[in-house]
């Protein structure tokens, strides 16, 4: 047989998780039997939680890319109350928590902390979008503009989840809430100018932004293991569907979060120094409306009105808008390999 | 213990927390029939053989094609291959090219002399096999695998059948028929050539055999009354395709060829003349192109390499040197029916391609042998009305394919095993089909097919040189990393990567995976992530 393979293409090209025929390099961190599996077994998350998914991901990787030299930081949220009823703990990495709004500062004291005694110990801090985009904002401000060497990862669900889905900064348009009924003339989250914290964030200058999504685990662990070979405050914005709060198909987490990317509702993207270096294109468009219609808490978009309409129409210029700054079209088809 | 502040209970793992007591549902693993597997009248798997192939391991392919066909490279050519209608991957781009990968294995292992399994322990029974033809092969085979003494009896000089006699050499090469066949008969065959049989069931008492399979192919031509002023002007397709093979002086045709029918025969014959000299050469069918019984890529290479088409026609009546055609229509009930508009063609000579019959006259004599529409009855073992005497491929209601004949033999071997053991050999159940409904394509890249190469045209009108040829060992490993794995789990670890529970146990290479129901609970996103369709979910009892 010809000795040096020619062949490139497999099955799946790197689309799946793993994939016997792939060369183990090109197979992700949790396709490894022996992955650090950070967030692990009998956690309290829902059904097809998709931040519990989110937190894997991230810290797996981030633990494969520190040799297990991490200690998280965790905000309150979800994420805190679904893995550590007490005195149980679902986390195999060093974590700590303090305060809903204070994981940036508790990150940042831990980094220096770590400086002063000579360790090569990384500092990872995460929290919900409530506690990272609403309460601790301007720990997190203070954290970037410090520059301060620590990776804050949000895992954004769109809302307050663990006290019963009520708004956040991070709620999309149109979206019901506990606290914005489908009622009324402007049923739903308002259409307000929005609050884009990846951009927010970038506005800071920090070495690294980033935005991920549980649906693409290739695109987010090779953001994670950029992350970590960078050093100074680095923010990476993951998109984590939530079942119960947004009304969906437990079985459909990792559909519903594609169709957010493929709709360009949710655009994947690198900025380094506070400029956008990298953008991940949309393998195959999709329209808004495949991704809303999957959801309860947009239901009163399709109840035929005139109103529903004019808002999905108002959805997906917000979408085209995205496709169109981030450069997100630029291949429908061949983007087998990353 | 001295615990720090304000803490009274020891730390403990999540672990301790089986939420799998939540679950309303469960995923379980299963195996799905791919639709290739389902549609293959021979009963090849050729999901299973592709998975090896994609591999790189060649050989382990090859085994477990021929573990139920023992022709690949012939089948990889002549095949008309269903699988690829039914192939799910045409869904998304195009159908996976499975003759071609098949043909790469067949001709792979012909150069590398790869043996077939060794025959079975003797059971000390003796089958005759009547035709030498793919049925009579594939049972051949089948039988001695299971131990039994074949006698292979062949009318003709040369084993073969159709493949030998239907099917021209630009489509199957000879040296690759005679090299699968070799193969065969050296598993230990006793074989006879050039002893036609006149009375199978006499044959089998006198030959003192235990059982009998038939397999007669359709070499008898239909006949039409064409009146004609000199009738050695007309000939019959499988004369003429038959004198090519027996070793004399290439039959001889006119300048200028019509041939009378729309199946793939007529194709063949067309074919043939034009390489054998013919200048012109038509074809003359009464429908329209698109009720040819003839597949249309093959009425594609017709036209490519200058056969002509006359559709709609029928031939009224041969005169010297041209025939008289005349023009058909189509009416309201899609029947074709004569307009009276007389043409002539300029032809010279006439072959008759309107269809083949099986001469049944070596089964029907035997005692309770029941023929109806000009075929044998059998029942469910194919086993014809005598004891003892079974029968397949051509002379039994079927396709007449080589795929069906192929696996009419193979059927019959089981049937004829059991019925000399005195069992019964039940067909084992089939798996729900893997449709494409139960896929999810996302995860499978985009590839266009590989494109077998195509001899040139000029060889094409002159030459018996195969028109078709095979892919190299990289086309042919891209295009088996083509094929989804339709209901069968390929170890993607997209069910172990995206459990938000950590619920699923990888048991490394080759093994799988395990669901650990302590803690699943029974979201559903392995079966919805799941690429090829191997994750059911199914209720929890109450």
């Amino acid at each position: 047989m010809s000795g040096e393979p020619p062949v490139k293409f497999y099955q799946t090209g790197t689309f799946t998780v793993g994939n016997r025929l792939l060369d183990a390099s090109k197979r992700t961190v949790q396709a490894s039997i022996d992955r650090r599996n950070a967030l692990t077994s009998g956690h309290r998350a829902c059904q097809g939680c998709g931040e519990a998914l989110g937190a894997r991901y991230v810290l797996d990787a981030a633990m494969r890319a520190t040799g297990g030299r991490l200690v998280a930081v965790n905000a309150t949220g979800c994420l805190e109350v679904f893995s550590t009823p007490y005195p149980e703990s679902a986390w195999q990495v060093p974590w700590l928590h303090s305060l809903f709004g204070n994981a940036a500062a508790v990150a940042s004291g831990v980094a220096a902390a770590m400086r002063a005694r000579g360790s090569d110990v990384r500092v990872l801090a995460q929290g919900g979008d409530g506690g990272t985009m609403d309460i601790g904002f301007g720990c997190l401000s203070g954290m970037f503009e410090r520059n301060d060497d620590v990776l804050y990862v949000c895992y954004d669900n769109e809302a307050y989840m663990n006290t019963g889905v009520q708004r956040s900064s991070a709620t999309p348009a149109a979206a019901r809430t506990s606290t914005t009924p489908a009622l009324g003339d402007a049923p739903g989250n308002a259409f307000g100018t929005g609050k884009n914290l990846p951009l927010l964030a970038m506005a800071h200058g920090i070495p690294y932004v980033a935005t991920g999504s549980v649906a693409d685990l290739h695109d987010l662990e090779a953001k994670v293991f950029r992350a970590m070979a960078l050093h100074g405050a680095r923010y990476l914005h993951v998109h984590v569907p939530c079942p119960l709060g947004w009304g969906c198909d437990p079985a459909r987490t990792i559909q519903i979060a594609r169709l957010a990317v493929e709709s360009g509702l949710f655009p994947l993207f690198e900025a380094e120094g506070g400029e956008v270096v990298h953008a991940t294109p949309i393998r195959r468009r999709a329209k808004v409306e495949e991704y809303l219609r999957l959801q309860t808490r947009f239901a009163h978009l399709f109840d035929g009105s005139a109103r529903g309409g004019a808002d999905l129409a108002r959805i997906q210029a917000i979408a085209d808008r995205n496709v169109a700054r981030f450069g997100l079209a630029a291949a429908e088809r061949g983007e087998g390999e990353r | 213990m001295n615990k720090p502040f304000a803490v009274t209970l020891d730390s403990a793992s999540s672990r301790a927390n089986h939420t799998g007591a939540w679950r309303v549902r469960r995923p379980v693993y299963v195996e799905r029939l791919s639709p290739c597997d389902h549609a293959c009248p021979a009963g090849e798997r050729p999901q299973d053989w592709l998975a090896r192939a994609e591999e790189g391991d060649y050989r382990a392919a090859w085994e477990a094609l021929v573990r139920r066909n023992p022709i690949p490279a012939v089948m990889g050519r002549a095949c008309y291959h269903p699988c690829e209608t039914a192939c799910n991957r045409a869904k998304l781009d195009a159908a996976v090219s499975i003759h071609a990968v098949e043909r790469f294995l067949g001709d792979l292992a012909i150069r590398e002399r790869w043996r077939l399994p060794d025959p079975g322990r003797p059971t000390g029974r003796r089958v005759l096999v009547i035709g030498g033809g793919p049925s009579g092969l594939s049972a051949a085979y089948h039988l001695a695998l299971a131990g039994h003494a074949v006698t292979l009896r062949e009318a003709a000089p040369a084993l073969g059948g159709m493949m030998r006699y239907g099917i021209p050499r630009y489509r199957l090469p000879r040296e690759v028929l005679d090299a699968e066949i070799a193969r065969i008969v050296d598993l230990g065959l006793r074989v006879e050539t050039g002893a036609r049989v006149v009375d199978a069931a006499g044959a089998k008492v006198e030959g003192g055999f235990d059982a009998c399979f038939a397999a007669i192919g359709a070499h008898l031509a239909n006949r039409v009354e064409i009146p004609a002023a000199d009738a050695t002007r007309i000939l019959e397709a499988t004369a003429l395709l038959h004198g090519l093979e027996d070793g004399g002086a290439p039959p001889r045709v006119g300048r200028r060829v019509a041939v009378y029918g729309g199946g793939n025969t007529a194709i063949d014959v067309a074919r043939t003349v034009k390489r054998l000299g013919a200048e012109e050469a038509w074809i003359v069918y009464r429908r329209t192109r698109e009720q040819m019984p003839a597949h249309d890529f093959e009425v594609k290479e017709a036209i490519a390499e200058g056969i002509q088409m006359r559709w709609l026609s029928t031939v009224q009546r041969v005169e010297p040197g041209h025939i008289v055609v005349e023009r058909m229509e189509i009416d309201g009930s899609g029947k074709p029916r004569p307009t009276g508009q007389l043409e002539t063609l300029d032809a010279d000579t006439l072959v008759l391609a309107i269809g083949q019959n099986v001469d049944l006259s070596v089964i029907e004599s035997a005692p309770g042998v029941r023929v109806v529409d000009r075929v044998v009855e059998v029942d469910g073992r194919m086993m014809t009305g005598y004891a003892g005497l079974f029968a397949g491929g051509d002379m039994v209601p079927c396709d007449r394919t080589i795929a069906v004949a192929v696996g009419h033999g193979a059927k019959a071997a089981r049937h004829v095993d059991a019925w000399l053991r005195a069992a019964t050999c039940e067909a084992e159940p089939e798996p729900a089909l893997a449709a494409f409904e139960s896929l999810n394509p996302w995860y499978y890249g985009e590839a266009d097919p590989a494109v077998q190469p195509t001899l040139d045209a000029l060889r094409r009108r002159t030459t018996f040189e195969e028109v078709q040829g095979g892919l190299d060992e990289e086309h042919a490993l891209l295009e088996a990393r083509r094929c989804l794995s339709c209901g069968h789990c390929f170890e993607c670890d997209n069910c172990y990567g995206m459990c938000p529970d950590n619920a699923i146990v990888k048991l490394g290479p080759g093994r799988g995976f395990r669901i650990d129901l302590d803690y699943c609970k029974g979201c559903g996103i392995c079966a919805t992530e799941c690429p090829c369709g191997a994750i059911a979910i199914v209720d929890e009892e109450a």
